[in-house]
């Protein structure tokens, strides 16, 4: 019981940012825009993120320069393929080379430490929230455990991450925005005819996506290692992207498919130096492999048929 | 003054070279079905487009019930009550159809309430207009006909009092084209007004109160319906008299040439394309192939022409099986060096490369003809004169062969396909859709080729959504209804109305 309580209680730490940057993804694919530069954005997020909560002494603001770097290069990227109609993988593509490129330079110049940001004293970054009761109750067997252990203990980003799954939810499947978001990713041209402005419906979606990307940043560098650390999004944008698809871009399958992934993430890191019945001793390469078998796996042979937004990768131009 | 709902005055539109509209004036009585007809390239659909916002005229005035307006996209088109049925739907296939009818118009924030109100308004207008649409389909999953409805249900939602339709039956079989005429027949009694975009004479002659017709972005004759005939229009529309029918004599045919047994077609999903085909066409006769698109007269091209492989069945070919040919070349490339030509149904996605010169589209297909080539490298003196043959034999303009093949007018681009299909003197003939997006000069051309064609003992298959294509030019007709034949007419005793019961899927 224990271990598996601690085993689901890594992988609802693994799986925040990844559900937060699948989110992101599903914004602007949904409305018809590739978003490979997840990944980007979250570097960017999670430096600037580590650098503000250092200077500011305030994770708060950590996290609102985070969002509102990860927000302008969503930006960037809106304004060459939804204004420009430029090439989105292109651009996606650009947005992570810049990030991996610019943020360790930024810190280099800043803090002197090797591009790293440094790191963050206990004030200035997020802890984990003991939620009311979880000491008294975590001497009830089963619930009482599970919330002590599992649901309680956390970072104030945990807690936003859960509510705000059903509130994305919601939004693209009950509110008028959701509505537009879908039918522009479907037929620009026939939300366009409808007197939806499809340029504007594209540019609130990558705007979100921005946020979503910041956020799951700003988790890496001011709550998960107390700073930031070069190339330390390490493929999670795309590992995110890959459950968009499992999720064959709806929000709440999108998140069990990063929930899959960080099990397995949590698992690997429990498995290592383990002794295994019968097997022994797995080599820890093999093991760290697991979470990307997994993906190839998944994605190749599982998911049947992955139905993609139809206007995906396609630039909107009003036709006649 | 009389009520006229629009009225347009001196409407010019020149996009760059092109004059698409010039001076063009007409009044458009409220509570009336107006016809605006013209041949492709009239300018009609730029005409609409201006009146529905999404293109600015040049010059001229737009009044609408009166005021002079200005409109400068869609909304303000919907704004004023103007609604457009587009030829291509403009519908999220994912959708359900109350989702496409308050996409644009969700009245509030969320979508619950809006989507109440628009269920219960939808559900008036389908009993007004006798539309039987149910709000609760995916519109993926609706035939064609539903789906111009729930188009023309999301202009009436809208509010809309003028309802522009631009070539609606154009994927509709006559029975449904019925139907649609009765519904719009509805929508005058209602005071609604109605513009009808088409080139059929036969509908603007049944449903229309008021006739503009088009030539060269011109209008050329404002009439009252019931004071002209399809004759005359016709002579309006083109400019000179033209006969729709071709003239051919009566001919025995030979020997089959081609013959389709039990052929059958499946999909990934498991749906049947082809539904066990039985067909023979034989030397010196033209089988058209008659049936509302995409009821499987595509794939039956795709397969004969050895694009694709059928599921099963055999395709006889001066009585050899050609499925059972073994060859390290593709099919298709096989099936041409014994003798069949094919013009596919799309010519600029498969009959042509656009962005190569005239010469070298001149021989695609036909490329390892020894003639036209030196020392294993292409003559380009030979692909030059054979091009010019061509352009000289089909009155191919400009008669410029190294021009790029996507600047020529639709009708052009067709005889260079046509032209170098027929250079090879084929056996036979696979033809789809041979006047696509063709002028009617040009539509002569062609019909007048493929019966020479056919006088000189070729065998055609001859696909074609055109009605009148169909009975001006076959000997015998088969009718395909979801992948089957469901009939089969002698040209002579054929008609519109039996063949769209066939077309429908009543079998014989």
């Amino acid at each position: 019981m224990e271990q598996w309580l601690s085993l689901l209680d890594s992988t609802i730490r693994v799986a925040t940012p990844l559900v937060l940057a699948a989110l992101a993804g599903m914004f602007s694919e949904r409305s018809g825009v590739v978003d490979i530069g997840l990944e980007g954005k979250m570097l960017v997020a999670a430096f600037a993120s580590g650098a503000a909560a250092f200077v500011t002494h305030s994770p708060w603001l950590g996290l609102l320069a985070g969002v509102m770097a990860a927000v302008s290069m969503a930006m960037v990227h809106a304004f060459v393929s939804v204004t420009y109609n430029g090439n989105q993988l292109i651009s996606g593509m650009a947005i992570n080379t810049i990030a991996s490129g610019i943020t360790p330079v930024l810190a280099l110049a800043w803090f002197q430490q090797g591009g790293n940001t440094p790191q963050l004293d206990d004030d200035s970054r997020f802890h984990d929230i003991t939620l009311p009761f979880a000491d008294a109750l975590s001497n009830v067997p089963v619930i009482g455990q599970l919330y002590s252990k599992l649901l309680s203990g956390h970072s104030v980003l945990v807690y936003l991450t859960i509510i705000i799954i059903p509130l994305v939810s919601w939004v693209v499947y009950r509110s008028r925005f959701g509505l537009r978001l879908r039918a522009v990713g479907e037929n620009p041209h026939a939300a366009d005819t409808a007197g939806v402005s499809v340029a504007r419906v594209r540019y609130i979606a990558l705007f979100w996506g921005g946020v979503l990307c910041g956020m799951a940043g700003t988790f890496l560098s001011v709550y998960q290692t107390g700073s930031f650390i070069k190339e330390m999004t390490a493929g999670k944008g795309f590992l995110a992207l890959a459950a968009l698809i499992f999720g064959k871009w709806r929000p709440l399958p999108a998140v069990s498919g990063c929930l899959l992934f960080a099990f397995a993430d949590a698992l690997q890191i429990r498995l290592e130096g383990v002794d295994l019945p019968v097997i022994g001793q797995i080599p820890s390469q093999a093991i760290q492999v697991i979470p990307y078998v997994l993906t190839v796996l998944l994605l190749a042979g599982f998911v049947g048929r992955a139905v993609a937004p139809k206007a995906i990768g396609v630039p909107f131009v009003k036709s006649r | 003054m009389t009520d006229f709902a629009i009225e347009l005055a001196g409407i010019s539109k020149r996009f760059g070279a092109v004059q698409a509209n010039r001076d063009v004036t007409m009044h458009i009585a409220k509570g009336s079905i107006h016809g605006i007809i013209g041949e492709n390239g009239a300018g009609k659909s730029t005409l609409m487009s201006i009146l529905y916002g999404y293109y600015q005229a040049d010059g001229g005035s737009i009044r609408v019930n009166g005021q002079e307006v200005r409109i400068r996209n869609s909304q303000e088109a919907i704004r004023l009550g103007i609604g457009m049925v587009h030829q291509h739907f403009m519908l999220v296939d994912t959708f359900t159809v109350l989702e496409n009818i308050v996409l644009g118009a969700e009245g509030g924030l969320l979508l619950k309430q809006g989507m109440e109100q628009a269920r219960a308004h939808l559900l008036q207008l389908n009993r007004d207009y006798s539309l039987e649409v149910d709000p609760d389909a995916l519109v993926g999953e609706l035939g064609v006909g539903l789906q111009q409805r729930v188009e023309i249900l999301k202009a009436l939602y809208r509010g809309a009092d003028v309802l522009i339709l631009d070539e609606p039956t154009a994927v509709l079989t006559p029975q449904e084209a019925d139907h649609l005429f009765c519904i719009l027949r509805a929508l005058r009694e209602q005071g609604k007004t109605v513009i009808l975009i088409t080139h059929k004479l036969r509908e603007v002659m049944d449903i229309t109160d008021a006739v503009t017709v088009m030539r060269a972005g011109t209008v050329v004759g404002n009439v009252r319906t019931a004071e002209v005939d399809k004759e005359k229009l016709a002579d309006l529309m083109v400019g000179r008299k033209v006969s729709l029918k071709v003239d051919k004599a009566e001919r025995l045919p030979g020997a089959a040439v081609l013959e389709v047994r039990d052929l059958n077609l499946t999909d990934a999903r498991g749906v049947k394309l082809l539904d066990g085909l039985n067909f023979q066409v034989r030397a010196g006769e033209i089988v058209g192939i008659a049936g509302v698109s995409g009821n499987g007269q595509s794939e039956l091209l795709e397969v004969l022409a050895g694009m694709v492989e059928p599921s099963s069945g055999e395709v006889r070919y001066h009585d050899q099986d050609l499925l059972l040919e073994k060859s390290s070349q593709p099919r298709a490339a096989l099936y041409r060096q014994k003798g069949i030509a094919h013009v596919p149904e799309d010519r600029s996605r498969e009959g042509l490369v656009k962005s190569f010169p005239m010469f070298e589209n001149a021989i695609l297909g036909y490329h390892n003809d020894k003639t036209i080539s030196r020392r294993g490298l292409f003559s380009r003196q030979a692909l030059l004169a054979r091009t010019r043959d061509f352009i000289r034999q089909f009155d191919i303009r400009p008669d410029n062969a190294q021009l790029r093949v996507g600047l020529l007018s639709g009708g052009n681009q067709q005889k260079v396909v046509l032209a170098r299909e027929i250079h090879a003197n084929p056996d036979l003939l696979l033809i789809g859709q041979p006047t696509r997006g063709v002028d009617i000069g040009a539509i002569e051309f062609i019909h007048r080729r493929l019966v020479e064609l056919r006088d000189a003992g070729k065998a055609i298959l001859l696909v074609s959504v055109e009605l009148e294509e169909i009975l001006a030019l076959s000997d015998r007709i088969l009718v395909m209804a979801g992948g089957q034949i469901s009939g089969e007419v002698a040209a002579k005793e054929a008609d519109t109305l039996s063949l769209g019961l066939l077309m429908g899927g009543h079998k014989q």
